[in-house]
């Protein structure tokens, strides 16, 4: 395909007149060649040049300890919770604090740093015939699988075992759809800061958002507006945070939304219903792609 | 075959690339020698498009290589430091880039790997691997796919005498294929064996491009290194030539 004519009999030498003339002839005899290699290059290679390589990533991030580690430890965790309350909904709900908890952490900072640490493998495939956005979306892909891997195991064995109900299933996608989000997130801090510390520091300051500030602020409004109607605002609140997001939709399939008020009526009228969760689910895909895309634009254009 | 027009890059405020242009044929072995911090590797990354330039445009037979990736098929690229993943095998690293160029190469060029013996180091792990060995996969790498464009940067520098001297010989006879060939080092004994032209580039600028012939005729003496220091001289750039010689 790409090989020069090596072979012809005036072996160009250094000479800048001949080889500017070897170059013109070759220039028209490539020109046919690679748009007809293109066109099959584009339409076959690339989707085989992606799982080739999250091959590799994946092979890279299974021999990493923290993925099993994790998996024990979620394993352990709904297990117990499950034989201590006896009851599995309220199983359920127990559980639901802990994998808001855990998911997005682990996955934030373990993406974060797993991304840093491959900076060689980046640049090493960034020098090959390779898309930059091929490389990072199979960096993500590799990540999400791998700790979607440990989530089935160690959180979706005990689901299956203790409560195999429409709940669990729910709380489960849930757990899924979070961490999907924050490893996209992870990703965009890792481009938006060259320095590790920072990257790293970057990423449990937006766990810590969305875990503990946010709903503070979400806290605070509601008390300050709270002789108006609030319950557009409060939706629309909680679409802007994913783990909101992921606890309202699991919790309004508890059947203790009861206990929430109007809100948590109207909620349960909204987000209860399959269409709830269909929306839900549509609002956790822009938490996956938005961030996941400014990242690759960033990645785009970074020096490496 | 390579058109460079304009190209600058400025790392946060320092320019590195100021309005460069540079013009590469195929056949043509060009040496790129400047001070240090001169712009070389820059500019090689630009090429590569690993480095993104702010302005100017390259290109490679005519076609803009700006946001393309299939062009890299067609150079073999030999960095300064190989910095590779840690915990991957030498021959694991090499079928991954196999299976990464697959469809791209009409012939694999094993050759480099026979004479520095890859095979018995070929399990060990990239981390425990000493410089001049990374230098010698990086050789590898870059001559294994009958690339067109050898790009090699600082490829001597680490390697002992006899694994320098093969890598030399192995760089004279892609040359007599054909293929263009560009080259920095610091050591310009080693280039003056292996080029035909100097491109000399200093603060981003390029300052001359000539046959080493010529360099040679006008300034009197038969060594490049002499040449070359008698013009920094002239050029009133006298403080980088320690680094040089």
């Amino acid at each position: 395909m790409f090989t020069p004519n090596t072979n012809s009999p005036h072996r160009i030498e250094s000479f800048p007149a001949l080889s500017l003339q070897g170059d013109e002839e070759n220039i028209t005899l490539r020109k046919t060649t690679s748009t007809r290699m293109s066109a099959k290059e584009t339409k076959a290679g690339k989707k085989y040049l992606m799982l080739r390589l999250l091959k590799y990533v994946l092979l890279d991030i299974l021999k990493n300890r923290m993925v099993i580690f994790y998996a024990l430890f979620l394993f352990v965790i709904s297990t117990g919770l499950f034989s201590i309350s006896g009851d599995p909904t309220k199983g359920i709900a127990s559980l639901l604090n802990v994998i808001l908890l855990v998911t997005p952490l682990l996955s934030i900072i373990f993406a974060t740093i797993y991304f840093y640490n491959s900076y060689e493998f980046i640049e090493l495939l960034s020098s090959q015939p390779i898309q930059r956005k091929t490389i990072l979306y199979s960096q993500y892909a590799g990540l999400t699988i791998s700790l979607l891997l440990s989530l089935l195991t160690g959180l979706g064995i005990p689901l299956l075992i203790f409560a195999p109900t429409y709940e669990s299933l729910i709380l489960l996608l849930a757990a899924c759809g979070l961490t999907m989000a924050f490893v996209s997130l992870a990703l965009l801090s890792a481009l938006l800061t060259r320095d590790k510390a920072r990257g790293i520091g970057l990423s449990i300051l937006l766990w810590f958002y969305f875990t503990i500030l946010y709903d503070a602020f979400l806290l605070m409004i509601m008390f300050a507006f709270m002789d108006y109607p609030m319950e557009t605002v409060t939706l629309v609140m909680v679409a802007l945070n994913p783990i909101d997001l992921a606890r309202v939709v699991v919790l309004m399939q508890l059947d203790i939304s009861a206990l929430m008020g109007y809100t948590g009526a109207m909620m349960q009228e909204i987000l209860g219903k399959s269409q709830g969760v269909f929306a839900a689910t549509f609002v956790m895909m822009l938490w996956i792609i938005l961030p996941l895309t400014i990242a690759a634009g960033k990645f785009k254009r970074r020096d490496l | 075959m390579i058109t460079i027009e304009n190209i600058s890059k400025a790392f946060v405020k320092v320019k590195v690339l100021d309005q460069l242009t540079l013009e590469l044929f195929r056949g043509q072995s060009v040496a790129l020698i400047g001070p240090n911090g001169s712009g070389k590797t820059t500019l090689i990354k630009c090429l590569l498009g690993l480095a993104i330039p702010d302005s100017g445009i390259i290109k490679i037979d005519g076609d803009d290589v700006k946001g393309e990736w299939q062009y890299r098929s067609r150079i073999g690229y030999m960095p300064q430091i190989g910095r590779y993943p840690d915990n991957i095998t030498v021959m694991q690293l090499l079928e991954m880039i196999k299976e990464i160029r697959k469809g791209t190469y009409d012939v694999l060029d094993e050759e480099l790997l026979e004479s520095f013996h890859v095979k018995s180091f070929g399990n060990k792990t990239m981390r425990t691997l000493s410089g001049g060995t990374r230098q010698k996969v990086s050789a590898c790498l870059a001559f294994m796919f009958d690339p067109e464009i050898l790009i090699l940067d600082e490829p001597t520098a680490g390697l002992d005498p006899v694994s320098a001297e093969i890598l030399k010989e192995k760089v004279k006879a892609e040359q007599r294929k054909g293929k263009l060939i560009l080259i920095t080092s610091h050591i310009l004994s080693d280039l003056e064996d292996l080029s035909n032209e100097v491109a000399f580039i200093n603060e981003g600028r390029l300052i001359f491009f000539k046959q080493v012939e010529d360099i040679k005729k006008e300034t009197g003496s038969g060594n490049l290194s002499k040449a070359i220091a008698r013009i920094m001289q002239e050029q009133n750039l006298i403080t980088p030539i320690d680094n040089i010689l």
